[in-house]
C-alpha cells in the first residue's frame, strides 16, 4: 500500500508560491484593464445632500465616475435559501442604489480610469456634501437584544441551556463570576481584497479574492438578475483570508457595475484603510461568566452571557455559545446572547468566529475557578471533562481531548508550574505558565469533484474550492493519490473555478470532511467505469468477470484473487481507445448528524516573560495537542496549528481597532498602528496531533483543524499572564497600558 | 543637466538583468511598475505603505520595500525581484528551503520573506535563530508561518555559508 | 495622490532653488511615499535629492563624527567608528522600523519624520497640524499613542523617531544650508518645534534649507550609554516610550556628566534637564536612578488614553539609567 495520506508532503503549488508564479487575483494579465478606486463615506450615518463629479471627471484618464445618482439601478433579487456566509437577517448593503450612509467608509462612489493612480486621484477629486444624523457609536451593553429570527433559524439562538443554573449558582459552595470583553478585530490577510471584472458580451468574468467561488457567481447573478450560467469566478490563489473573503462584499458588484460601464476589464483593489471597512472584521464582545462548583471542583453552574456588536443594516451573529454548551460536564446551564446594534460596517466571521469569544471567557473563568479551588487548571477541567455532548444529549464521534491534554502537558513541562503566582522567575522577569482547552464543532457539507483519469497514467481532480493556505491543492491531491493508487507526482488537483464541480465554502473547517470524501467518492466512481469497461469487453483479462471478482491496486485493475497482472489505468484506457476519461463523485452529511457530536479538540500550554516594570508581555513557548481526527498531511496541518497559535497570540497580546465613537470609525486602520504579530514575538510554537480516525464522522476520519488552532490560545496566554504577575487581565489585548 | 520637472516620462528599469524602458506617471511606485508595468506580479503589494513587507525586493543587492520608492527614484539602480532568483527550473536555496521547511500558507508574503531572507543572508545577518527572528520582523506572515519562515532561513545560511 | 512633476537635483543649491518654488524632497521617501498615499502631502512638485553628495560617515581629526544627511539608516547602523564611539546611536538605529525601511531611509528624513497620530494620518479627520485650524481630534480622542509633554490645547502629537532621540543624549548638531549659501548649525535638541498654536510647524528650518548632515562632538565620547525602547510588539513598531542615557562617571563611581532625552512621549525628542541634575554628583546605584527618573515625567499633562505613558516614562528612563550604569 502507498501510504500517500498522512504523509508530510510538501506543498504541490509551493515551487509556483516561492517563484512568484502563483497568480492571485489582482495578477491576472488582461487586454486593456483599467482601474477603479473608491470614494468612501467619512459618516457614520446621514445622507448625500449632492454630488459634484465634474473635476473628477475632467482629470486626465478618466473613463467614468459612478455614483448613486449614475450608477445603473440593479435588482438585488433575494436568494431563497441565505447563504450561511451571509448575515442571516436584515438586508446587505446596496451599493450606489440611494443617497443614505449607513456607516463610515460605505462606498458612495467609484472612479475608473486608465491607471491606478489617475484612478485614485480622480476618486479624490469627487466632491461629495453631506447631511449627517445622528449616528449609534457606542457600543452599550443596556442596548443588547437578542438575535432576530432569521438568525435564530440558523443556529445563532438568544438562550439555551439545562438544568437550573440560577438556583444551582446560589447554591454552589464555590463561585466565581467576572466579565471579559476583547475589541474589534480585523482580519488583515496580506493579500488586499480584490476583483477584476470582465464583460463579454453578456458573459461576466470575475477574478476575485474569494474562498467560496460559487457563492461569489450566486450572489453578483442576484444583484445584477442574471442566470448564474453567464458567470464565472476564477480564484485559483487566495493570499490568506481567514473568514473575510467568505462572503461577496460590496466592493465586487462595484467592479462589475464599473466594468459594464466602461466596456472594458476592471480591477478595483482595496487599500488597507478601505479593508477596515468595505469587509467585515471579528465583532467586539463582552461576556459574563459565572461558575458554581463543590468544593472538590465540580461545576454545579455555569451562566454566560455574551453581548456582540453588530451593524444595523444587516445582522450578523455568532455561534458564541457553542462550546459553552458543550464543553464540559454541568448540570446547569444557562447561555445568553444578545447583539448591541451600531452604525458601522457588518461584522463577519474571522478564524473560529464566535466560538474563540466563547472560548475565551469560558476558559479565563475556567482558569479564576481553579484559582479560587486550589486546584490545577489542568486537573479541574479533567474533573469536569464532558464524556457526551450533555446540550444535544449525543455521543462524541470521538473524542481524544484527554490524550490532548497529557500529550501537552507532559511536552510543555506542566508538572514544573508552581501553583502561586509570582512564584516563578527568571532574572528580573517574571515567569508564567498558563493552559486553556480548545474546541471546535465539526461540520461537513456537500461536495462534489470529477476524476479524470488520463492517457499518460494520471490523473485530473477538480473541484470548485479554494485553497486560502492550509494547503488544499496538496492534501486533496493526496486523498486522491492514495485512492486511485497513484504517485503523487501523477496527480494534479485543480480549485477555484466555478467551471468545476460544486464545492462548499471553504471555511469553518469544513474543506476536508466536505470534498475530502467526494474526490474519494469520484476516484471510485472513475475506477468503477473503467473496471466495467473492462468487464464488457470482449476480450482481456477482465472480461466477462463479476464486478467483485475484480480490484484497483497498485495504480491499475486486477483480479481481486490476485491472480494475473496490475493493468495500469492508461493501459485499460488505450485498450477501450479513450484519451481519458472522466468521472464525478459526491459526499454529504448523513445520518451520523443525528447520532453523534462532532467537534476538533486542542489542548494549548503557553509560557510568558512578564517584565512588570515596562508591562511587556512575551512568550517564549506555546505547545498545543490536538485532536482533529485523522491528519492527511502532517506538515501542513502543522502549519495551521502553529499559524492559529500567532492569531491567538495577537488576539492576546496586540490586536485591537481604535474606534473613535465621534466619527464612528477605526483610527489605526492600517498595519502600523494595528499591530499583528511579527517573527520576533514568536518563539517556539509546537503542535502535536494526538492520534483518531473519526469514521463515525466521516468515512476520511477527519473533523478540521483551522478553526480549532486559533481556540483556546488567547485564554491560555491571559491565563499565564495572572500566574506570572498575580494580576488578571479580563480585557484584551493585554498591552504595556493595561498592566501597568 | 538635471531633467526638467515633469509628470511623466519614460524610465529604464534595470530588473534581474534585463533593461525594461516604460512610461509612467511620476506617482508610479517602484511596486505598481513591476506588477502592473512589467507584469512582475511576484512582487506583491499587501499594504502599499511599507508596513508588511510583502513588497520587498533587492536594489543594488540591498533589501527594501518597493511601495515606498517612486518607480522614477529606481532609474540607475539594479532590481531583483523574486522571479530573477531561480535558475531556470532550479530553485534558490531560499526558495528550496521555504518549500522543504512548509515556511507559508497562503503564499502572498512568501515572495517578500524570501527577498529579505536572501538580503538578510548577504548581510551576514541571520546566524541565529534570534537574529534570523529580528531581521525577518518587517515581513508580516498574516497565517504566522514564523518558525518555519526562522527554520528554512536557518537552514539556508547554513547551506550558504 | 495628486499629480506631482518630479525631477532628481545635482546638488545642495539646486535642491534648495527647486524648494524656494514650493519643491518638497524626497530622498529615502519611507515617510514620504506613506504621506502621498495617504493624501496628507500634496506636493506640487517633488525634488530628488538622492544625487547629493551628502552620504557616508566621516571621523575629524579632533574625534568628532560626521554623518551625512542622505547616509541610510542601516549604513549608520552598520558603521564601526560610530558604534564604537556612540554606541547610543547605533542601538536606536537597531530598533528603528525594519531592515528594509532602514536601507531605504536617511539620517536626515528620519529627523523629519511626520507624527504617527492617527488623526494626522487619516485625512478624514480634524488635524490642526494637518489642516492648521481645523481642530485636534487626538485631544478627547484615541491618544493612546499620543503626547504627555510638550503638547499644547492645539496639538499632542507625537514626534515619532528613535534616531533624535539617541543624538540628543550625545551633544549632536544638524548642519543646515540655506538658498543663500549661509550655513549654521542647530543642536538637535532645538532643531525641532513645540507645536504651541502653529503645530503644522515642527522645526527650525526654513524655506530653502537643506540639511547636509550630523556632527557628534568628540566632547561626548567616551560617556556610558544605552537606549530603551518600550513597544507594544517585539520589533517593528513606534516606541511607547524610549529613553536616550549617556552618562560620564568618575573613578569614584559619581556621576560627571549626564545627558538623558526621551521619545514617545513628547511632541518634540524631549531632554530632561532635571533628571540629569538629579544624578549629577551622585553615586550612582539602583535607587539613585530610580529617584532621579521619578522627575522624568515632571510637567506631564495626561489624557485618557495615555496616562499610562507617565509611569512608563519613568521607569523606562529607569532602565535605561540602570542599564547605561551597569547597574543590572
Amino acid at each position: 500500500m502507498n501510504a500517500i495520506i498522512g504523509q508530510p508532503v510538501s506543498r504541490v503549488d509551493g515551487p509556483a508560491k516561492v517563484t512568484g508564479h502563483a497568480t492571485y487575483a489582482a495578477e491576472f494579465d488582461l487586454p486593456g484593464l483599467v482601474h477603479a478606486a473608491m470614494v468612501v463615506a467619512p459618516i457614520p450615518r446621514g445622507h448625500i445632500r449632492s454630488v459634484d463629479t465634474a473635476a473628477a471627471e475632467r482629470a486626465p484618464g478618466v473613463l467614468a465616475i459612478l455614483t448613486h445618482e449614475n450608477a445603473p439601478r440593479l435588482p438585488y433579487h433575494q436568494i431563497p435559501q441565505r447563504p450561511q456566509v451571509d448575515a442571516q437577517s436584515g438586508e446587505q448593503l446596496h451599493v450606489l442604489q440611494d443617497a443614505e450612509v449607513r456607516f463610515n467608509g460605505q462606498p458612495v462612489a467609484v472612479a475608473v480610469a486608465e491607471t491606478l493612480e489617475q484612478a485614485v486621484h480622480a476618486a479624490e477629486l469627487v466632491r461629495i456634501d453631506y447631511a449627517r444624523t445622528p449616528a449609534l457609536t457606542i457600543f452599550d451593553p443596556a442596548r443588547g437584544r437578542p438575535p432576530s429570527e432569521g438568525n435564530v433559524k440558523a443556529g445563532r439562538v438568544p438562550e439555551l441551556g439545562r438544568g437550573e443554573a440560577e438556583a444551582a449558582l446560589a447554591a454552589a459552595p464555590v463561585r466565581v463570576e467576572a466579565r471579559y470583553t476583547h475589541p474589534r478585530e480585523h482580519h488583515n490577510a496580506i493579500e488586499p481584497h480584490v476583483t477584476i471584472a470582465h464583460w463579454e458580451g453578456e458573459h461576466l468574468t470575475l477574478y476575485d479574492k474569494t474562498q467560496w467561488v460559487d457563492n461569489d457567481r450566486k450572489e453578483i447573478a442576484h444583484v445584477f438578475g442574471i442566470p448564474e450560467e453567464r458567470i464565472r469566478v476564477v480564484s485559483p490563489f487566495v493570499g490568506g483570508a481567514f473568514g473575510s473573503a467568505l462572503r461577496t462584499w460590496p466592493h465586487v458588484t462595484l467592479a462589475a457595475m464599473a466594468a459594464q460601464r466602461v466596456g472594458r476589464p476592471v480591477r478595483l483593489e482595496l487599500t488597507r484603510r478601505q479593508l477596515y471597512t468595505s469587509i467585515g472584521f471579528r465583532p467586539h464582545s463582552e461576556q459574563h461568566v459565572a461558575l458554581g462548583a463543590t468544593k472538590d471542583g465540580r461545576l454545579s453552574a455555569l451562566k454566560h452571557e455574551v453581548i456582540q456588536q453588530v451593524g444595523r443594516y444587516e445582522e450578523y451573529a455568532e455561534t458564541v455559545l457553542s462550546p459553552t454548551s458543550h464543553l464540559y460536564s454541568c448540570p446547569n446551564l444557562l447561555a445568553r446572547y444578545r447583539l448591541v446594534e451600531m452604525d458601522t460596517n457588518s461584522p463577519c466571521p474571522m478564524r473560529a468566529p464566535g466560538v474563540v469569544t466563547g472560548v475565551l471567557g469560558l476558559e479565563m473563568a475556567m482558569d479564576e475557578l481553579a484559582v479560587e479551588l486550589n486546584i490545577d487548571p489542568l486537573e479541574l477541567r479533567l474533573r469536569n471533562y464532558a464524556e457526551t455532548d450533555e446540550q444535544k444529549g449525543l455521543p462524541w464521534s470521538s473524542k481524544e481531548l484527554r490524550a490532548c491534554y497529557a500529550t501537552a502537558a507532559e511536552r510543555f513541562g506542566w508538572s514544573r508550574r508552581r501553583p502561586e503566582p509570582r512564584s516563578m522567575r527568571e532574572g528580573d522577569q517574571l515567569v508564567g505558565y498558563g493552559m486553556a482547552t480548545a474546541i471546535y464543532h465539526s461540520d461537513r457539507s456537500a461536495a462534489t469533484a470529477s476524476v479524470a483519469l488520463t492517457g499518460n497514467g494520471g490523473a485530473v481532480v477538480r473541484s470548485a474550492s479554494s485553497d486560502m493556505g492550509p494547503g488544499t491543492y496538496t492534501s486533496m491531491t493526496q486523498v486522491a493519490a492514495e485512492t486511485l493508487g497513484l504517485p503523487l507526482e501523477q496527480v494534479r488537483f485543480e480549485l477555484g473555478d466555478t467551471n468545476l464541480p460544486y464545492a462548499p465554502v471553504h471555511g469553518g473547517s469544513v474543506t476536508m470532511a466536505s470534498l475530502g470524501n467526494a474526490i474519494v467518492a469520484a476516484c471510485g466512481a472513475a475506477q468503477k467505469k473503467l473496471a466495467d469497461l473492462a468487464r464488457a469487453a470482449q476480450q482481456g483479462p477482465f472480461s466477462g468477470l463479476p464486478s467483485e471478482a475484480v480490484a484497483f491496486h497498485g495504480g491499475g485493475l486486477a483480479r481481486a484473487d490476485g491472480s494475473g497482472s496490475v493493468v495500469p489505468y492508461a493501459e485499460l484506457l488505450r485498450q477501450h481507445n479513450l484519451g481519458w476519461l472522466e468521472a464525478e463523485g459526491s459526499a454529504q452529511p448523513g445520518e451520523e448528524t443525528k447520532k453523534y457530536s462532532s467537534a476538533a479538540f486542542g489542548a494549548v500550554f503557553v509560557e510568558v516573560r512578564v517584565d512588570e516594570a515596562l508591562g511587556t508581555v512575551r512568550v517564549p513557548r506555546i505547545i498545543g495537542a490536538y485532536d482533529v481526527g485523522r491528519v492527511i498531511n502532517p506538515k501542513t496541518a502543522r502549519s495551521q496549528c502553529i499559524g492559529g497559535m500567532v492569531g491567538g497570540l495577537g488576539m492576546a497580546l496586540e490586536e485591537r481597532a481604535d474606534w473613535d465613537a465621534r466619527f464612528g470609525r477605526v483610527m489605526n486602520a492600517n498595519l502600523a498602528e494595528y499591530l499583528v504579530p511579527v517573527n520576533a514575538d514568536i518563539g517556539v510554537t509546537e503542535a502535536i496531533f494526538v492520534p483518531n480516525d473519526d469514521r463515525n464522522f466521516n468515512p476520511l476520519g477527519v473533523k478540521g483543524l483551522a478553526e480549532v488552532a486559533i481556540c483556546g490560545v488567547a485564554p491560555a496566554i491571559a491565563n499565564a499572564v495572572w500566574h506570572a504577575t498575580g494580576r488578571r487581565i479580563r480585557q484584551l489585548p493585554i498591552t504595556p497600558d493595561v498592566l501597568l | 543637466m538635471p531633467p526638467e520637472p515633469a509628470q511623466s516620462f519614460a524610465v529604464t528599469l534595470r530588473v534581474n538583468g534585463q533593461s525594461f524602458e516604460t512610461e509612467i506617471d511620476a506617482r508610479t511606485t517602484l511596486l505598481d511598475a513591476l506588477r502592473d508595468r512589467l507584469h512582475l506580479t511576484g512582487t506583491k503589494k499587501g499594504c502599499a505603505l511599507g508596513q508588511c513587507g510583502a513588497c520587498t525586493v533587492l536594489l543594488d543587492g540591498k533589501r527594501v520595500v518597493s511601495c515606498l520608492m517612486l518607480a522614477a527614484m529606481a532609474e540607475g539602480r539594479e532590481v531583483t525581484t523574486i522571479e530573477g532568483l531561480a535558475r531556470g527550473d532550479e530553485l534558490h536555496p531560499v526558495q528550496a528551503a521555504f518549500v522543504e521547511h512548509d515556511a507559508f500558507q497562503c503564499g502572498y508574503c512568501t515572495p517578500g520573506q524570501i527577498m529579505s531572507a536572501v538580503g538578510a543572508i548577504r548581510e551576514g545577518r541571520a546566524g541565529s535563530d534570534d537574529e534570523i527572528r529580528e531581521q525577518l520582523s518587517g515581513n508580516l506572515c498574516r497565517c504566522g508561518a514564523y518558525a518555519n519562515i526562522v527554520a528554512a532561513v536557518r537552514d539556508a545560511a547554513t547551506r550558504e555559508a | 495622490m495628486q499629480p506631482f512633476t518630479y525631477a532628481p537635483v545635482a546638488d545642495a543649491a539646486g535642491a534648495a532653488a527647486r524648494a524656494l518654488q514650493g519643491a518638497s524632497f524626497i530622498a529615502g521617501g519611507t515617510d514620504m511615499l506613506q504621506l502621498l498615499q495617504e493624501g496628507v502631502a500634496q506636493p506640487a512638485e517633488l525634488a530628488d535629492i538622492n544625487r547629493l553628495p551628502l552620504q557616508g560617515i566621516t571621523e575629524d581629526a579632533d574625534g568628532a563624527i560626521r554623518i551625512g544627511a542622505l547616509t541610510r539608516l542601516q549604513d549608520a547602523a552598520d558603521d564601526a567608528r560610530l558604534r564604537e564611539a556612540f554606541p547610543v546611536v547605533t542601538e536606536a538605529l537597531d530598533l528603528t522600523a525594519s531592515p528594509m525601511v532602514r536601507h531605504m531611509a536617511t539620517v536626515g528624513g528620519n529627523l523629519l519624520q511626520r507624527t504617527r497620530c492617527l488623526y494626522f494620518r487619516d485625512v478624514s479627520t480634524p488635524c490642526n497640524k494637518r489642516l492648521p485650524g481645523s481642530g485636534c481630534s487626538a485631544l478627547d480622542g484615541e491618544n493612546r499613542h499620543n503626547a504627555i509633554l510638550g503638547g499644547s490645547e492645539h496639538c499632542i502629537a507625537v514626534q515619532p523617531s528613535d534616531l533624535p532621540v539617541a543624538l540628543i543624549s550625545v551633544d549632536a548638531e544638524v548642519q543646515i544650508q540655506h538658498a543663500d549659501g549661509a550655513e549654521r548649525w542647530v543642536p538637535v535638541e532645538d532643531f525641532h518645534r513645540l507645536p504651541g498654536d502653529t503645530p503644522q510647524i515642527e522645526t527650525v528650518l526654513r524655506q530653502g534649507d537643506v540639511i547636509l548632515g550630523l556632527r557628534i562632538p568628540a566632547h561626548a565620547r567616551g560617556r556610558r550609554s544605552h537606549y530603551v525602547k518600550v513597544r507594544d510588539r517585539a520589533s517593528f513598531s513606534w516606541a511607547l516610550a524610549s529613553a536616550a542615557v549617556a552618562l560620564r562617571l568618575d573613578e569614584g563611581g559619581r556621576v560627571t556628566e549626564a545627558r538623558i532625552a526621551v521619545g514617545g512621549v513628547a511632541t518634540k525628542p524631549w531632554r530632561l534637564p532635571r533628571v540629569e541634575q538629579e544624578l549629577l554628583g551622585v553615586r550612582l546605584d539602583r535607587d539613585r536612578a530610580r529617584l532621579a527618573a521619578v522627575w522624568a515625567a515632571e510637567g506631564a499633562v495626561t489624557r485618557s488614553g495615555n496616562a499610562f505613558k507617565q509611569p512608563l516614562l519613568q521607569r523606562t528612563v529607569e532602565r535605561a539609567i540602570i542599564e547605561a550604569g551597569e547597574l543590572a
